[in-house]
This record gives C-alpha cells, structure tokens and sequence, in this order.
C-alpha cells in the first residue's frame, strides 16, 4: 500500500512507470503525440506513480500496488471546480 | 468527487478501490478536502486524491487536455488483473452518474465470476436476467429477451 512522503517545497510529481530515463524517446513520442490512440478496453492499463493526498497524509500511490482488486480511476478538471 | 466519496461504502462493498486524478497539487487536494469536500461529506475524501501535475497520466491515459491544461472527465473501470474493462470521458461541466459506474462494476464482476459463461444485456442490474451465450442462443435471443428489459 501507499508510502507516505515529505513533502518539501518542490512541487511533488509522478508519472508513469518504466519511462522517464529516456530523453530520445520522448522526443520520438512528441513528434506522433497527434496520434496517440486512445487506450483500449481489455488491455492492460498503463502503470503510473502519483503522489496523493490520503487520510489526512501525503503519500505515493502506485497503481499496480492495486492488482488484486478492482480500481475506478476518475480523472477531473480541477479542485474547486463547480461540477 | 464528493458524489463518488459519498458513495465510497458502496465501492468498498464491492472490493473498489476508488484514486481521483486532477493536476492539482496535493497541497490543494488537502485544502479542498478540508475547506469544502469535508462539508459535503462526513468525514470528508476516504481515498487518495492523486496530482498529476504536467498531466503525464493523464496524456497516457488520453484524456489530457493540452490547450487547457487539466484532464477532462476521464472514469476508468480496471480489473484485478490491471485490464481497463471500460472507460467514460466528458468534458468538464458534465458531471458523472456515479450510480451508472457501480452498475457497471457490478456487471463486470458478474461476467468474470462466471469465467465469460453469462453476459448482462441492456440495462441489466443485479438481479435481472443475464444471457448464456452458445450455439443455442443464436437467433433465439428474441424468444428469452425483450427491449422493454432494458428500461425497467
């Protein structure tokens, strides 16, 4: 399950699992970034670390920590929004 | 957010675990919990409110809106094996119905107990008819099933 972290005065952020450590392949991604295809039903969801704020702490959330049970991931525009 | 934290027993009953994403920092989520979410909701969020600042996730899960800078309503249902079963994505002043996503798990979780042997037709909920698909339903789902199923 989640760690928790302390938070520092950089702004915590995450991302997705297995990447990052490859600077030419972001390029190569940014240039077909139109193309991206929209992630498909009955494949795996891609992996990501976030940080999160849970329970009145700060913690890490990976989402493969969660393989075993079910997860409803809802993305939304921002806090504090109206809907 | 508070619709589905008001409705988190609901999600933990059936083995959910619920993670919200917004390109908020988690400064902000803890601020928003505390000066508004916690009054809409006892006890205010019961999961973890994730920031994807820069919108990483968010772009590999294709619902990052680039000119404005935040996700849009992206809801993705996933199964214990890690499988996106499915997916709902709105623009932002669309809320959810959080009650259609519960739904939707109930009947996932129905076909993958039954290993893919029953399906959930049209507006099934728990307790409706499901459908046994094999050689003998072909053509015949007219005689077991009736469109008014769905809208009742």
């Amino acid at each position: 399950m989640p760690d928790e972290f302390k938070p520092g005065c950089a702004r915590p952020t995450g991302g997705p699992v297995g990447s990052g450590s490859v600077p030419e392949k972001v390029i190569e991604q940014k240039s077909q970034k139109e193309e991206r295809p929209m992630i498909k039903v009955g494949k795996k969801a891609p992996d990501f670390t976030a940080p999160a704020f849970h329970n009145g702490k700060f913690v890490n959330v990976k989402l493969s920590d969660y393989l075993g049970k079910w997860v409803v991931l809802c993305f939304y525009p921002g806090d504090f929004t109206f809907v | 957010m508070s619709a589905v934290a008001a409705k988190y027993p609901e999600f933990q009953k059936l083995g959910v675990e619920v993670l919200s994403m917004s390109v908020d920092s988690v400064f902000v989520h803890k601020m928003w919990n505390e000066k508004e979410l916690s009054k809409m909701v006892d006890g205010g969020i019961p999961y973890a409110m994730c920031s994807d600042g820069g919108g990483k996730v968010g772009t590999i899960y294709g619902i990052y809106d680039e000119d404005a800078g935040v996700e849009t309503r992206g809801r993705f249902i996933i199964d214990p094996d890690g499988v996106v079963q499915g997916y709902e994505v709105l623009t932002p002043p669309v809320g959810r119905n959080v009650s259609e996503t519960i739904r939707q798990i109930q009947a996932f979780q129905l076909v993958r107990e039954s290993k893919g042997g029953e399906a959930t037709p049209s507006g099934w909920k728990p307790g409706k008819m499901t459908l046994k698909p094999g050689p003998d339903l072909v053509g015949k789902v007219w005689e077991v099933w009736k469109t008014d199923n769905a809208f009742e």
